[in-house]
């Protein structure tokens, strides 16, 4: 933004609103930091009596002396991908036919139910979930009981798309009108448009949609503690019923707060924290980089 | 080779709508179908008459009266708590911050968004630990769960400030300087009345994330059965929470009837507030598109 006032002049009022709205952004960086800084603090007399690597790697079996949250990770890691794997397309698919295919109409149309989806609480697709997808999948298969990875994925897919259909649309719509028709002028057509200039174009939109929606499947509770199934056993295949990190944050709530159990809930709160900042600081990154390469193109 | 290509592409892109839309309209009928025959007075008061109910004269015990004056309680106390901090910081990330301190700061906020709802409510969770020690009345209560979801709508309210300010015309801000205002002035009565209309719809938009976040306050305080709490330091019953226990647990037709009621309500109050939201955010992209008239 520009300057203009560049040399400030000494003013009471001036200096006490300027130190107010620098006061309650430092509180908002504190908090954001003592999130981590506490779960630490409590967390900490886990890692004396119990390994980090152990923790890491073990599986959770507490009657044993097992306070592993592997099998956790995995569960996570397991519904995260295979979200993933149905939203990227479906969410690719559906911006290429807003943007590209549709007619206008109906074009203004699906990008108003892609808004309002992404306003729908997650605790109903919950809900909705264990009473209509989890007996059909369980039907389907006629195995288990319908609460599994699959279930979970389907419907986190249904969560997550909006939000990369959203951002995937928006960077479409940034490509600079002039290559289009410069293209259209060479007598491209609208695969060579989409191929050659959109997508290409598009890259950076992509992969942020594609993190965004990834740190949203990673923090989501509800959809995996209703629908998931929680089972604490390693999984083995889509139909088996696993605990995110998050899920297992909700369910060991219960138990006693000194007990080994309960502190292990801290150690998923840092391994989450850290895995979303890590996201953040990557989309940090690829923005930081687009812009300079694309300075340096307009130079 | 080409023409394949094409028509596959296509076939494609209208089977990922046909999908999309399908799975959501399925779901959206599914919920409509179980949701509306349960709507009624009697959901929301059970059997205690309407008056006695809203004045307070009776406990409203097997309708949703509790749950959603706990879910409003929740939103306004989270709001007002977070709305300084938030616009606080984002008047001075857009106005005052310079480049390095901005890109620090805005970081540091994209952290805090990314945060999942889980983490902050364990943070709300292991603060009353922590503070329990030193004043053993506090346990988890309304208190702490609306402190916890102010912390979650933080940064909603932090960005749609400093963008609503940032995407103000620069003609304004010379204006006021030419006019021999100073920053401080310029910015109480010139961006900020312009920039209202952006800033509201980012607060409504907060609203509706306060209203709908389940786990922040499954680990602060919520139960199922509490009545209309009488302070804030009693424990207290909120919609989302409501419709999550009733999935697992419901012991017979009628309450997963009411499962599903809560569910509608809780989806038309969030619709309500996301389109009111939109209404705000079109009435300000048409007058920033024709500001120069």
């Amino acid at each position: 933004m520009t300057k203009i006032w560049g040399k400030r002049v000494f003013s009471s009022s001036l200096l006490d609103s300027r130190f107010l709205f620098l006061a309650a952004t430092v509180v908002g960086v504190l908090l954001t930091l003592s999130i981590f800084a506490f779960m630490v603090m409590l967390g900490l007399p886990l890692f004396s009596v119990h390994s980090l690597t152990l923790l890491l790697t073990q599986a959770w079996a507490p009657d044993q002396g097992l306070y592993g949250v592997f099998p956790f990770i995995c569960g996570t890691c397991a519904i995260v991908s295979l979200s993933l794997l149905i939203a990227f397309p479906l969410s690719l698919g559906n911006a290429i036919l807003i943007h590209l295919l549709a007619p206008r109409r109906l074009a203004r149309f699906l990008h108003q139910v892609v808004k309002m989806m992404t306003g729908v609480p997650t605790v109903i697709y919950g809900f909705v979930g264990i009473f209509f997808l989890v007996p059909l999948v369980r039907e389907w298969f006629s195995r288990g009981s319908g609460m599994c990875i699959l279930s979970a994925a389907l419907l986190l897919a249904l969560l997550i798309s909006p939000t990369m259909i959203l951002v995937f649309l928006e960077s479409f719509s940034a490509i600079p009108a002039t290559h289009l028709r410069a293209l259209e002028a060479l007598g491209g057509t609208r695969r060579q448009k989409l191929l050659h200039v959109i997508l290409p174009g598009a890259r950076t939109g992509i992969i942020t949609g594609l993190l965004l929606a990834l740190g949203r499947a990673l923090g989501d509770t509800m959809i995996a503690l209703m629908v998931a199934g929680n089972a604490t056993a390693q999984p083995e295949s889509l139909l088996d019923s696993v605990r995110t990190l998050t899920a297992h944050i909700a369910l060991v709530m219960a138990a006693d707060f000194d007990s080994i159990e309960f502190k292990t809930i801290f150690a998923c709160g840092i391994i989450l924290y850290l895995w979303t900042a890590v996201l953040t600081l990557s989309l940090r990154c690829l923005h930081f980089n687009y812009a300079k390469s694309s300075h340096d193109q307009s130079l | 080779m080409t023409r394949v290509f094409d028509f596959l592409l296509y076939v494609f892109a209208w089977l990922c709508g046909l999908i999309l839309v399908g799975a959501f309209g399925t779901f959206m009928v599914f919920l409509l179908t179980q949701g509306l025959p349960a709507l009624g007075f009697d959901l929301i008061f059970g059997g205690t008459a309407i008056g006695d109910a809203l004045l307070l004269k009776r406990v409203v015990s097997d309708g949703l009266l509790p749950a959603i004056i706990g879910t409003l309680l929740l939103i306004f106390l989270a709001l007002v708590t977070a709305l300084p901090f938030g616009l606080g910081a984002g008047i001075y990330l857009a106005e005052y911050a310079g480049k390095r301190s901005k890109s620090f700061f805005s970081l540091i906020f994209d952290l805090l968004a990314g945060v999942p709802s889980i983490v902050i409510g364990l943070f709300g969770f292991s603060l009353t630990i922590y503070l329990h020690k030193r004043f053993t009345f506090l346990t988890p209560c309304l208190l702490i769960s609306a402190l916890a979801l102010a912390l979650l709508v933080l940064p909603y309210l932090i960005r749609s400030t400093q963008t609503a300010l940032e995407e103000l015309p620069t003609t304004l801000r010379l204006t006021s300087a030419a006019l021999g205002a100073d920053q401080a002035t310029t910015i109480r009565f010139v961006l900020l009345p312009q920039a209202a209309a952006g800033i509201f719809s980012g607060i409504i938009l907060a609203i509706g994330r306060a209203a709908e976040d389940t786990a922040v306050i499954m680990l602060t305080g919520v139960v199922v059965s509490a009545g209309i709490p009488r302070s804030l330091f009693n424990s207290y019953e909120a919609l989302p929470f409501y419709i999550y226990y009733m999935a697992s647990q419901f012991s017979n037709q009628q309450e997963l009837q009411q499962g599903f009621g809560a569910a509608l309500i809780l989806l038309s109050l969030c619709a309500l507030l996301f389109t009111l939201a939109w209404l705000i955010r079109k009435k300000v992209t048409a007058r920033l598109l024709y500001h120069h008239h």
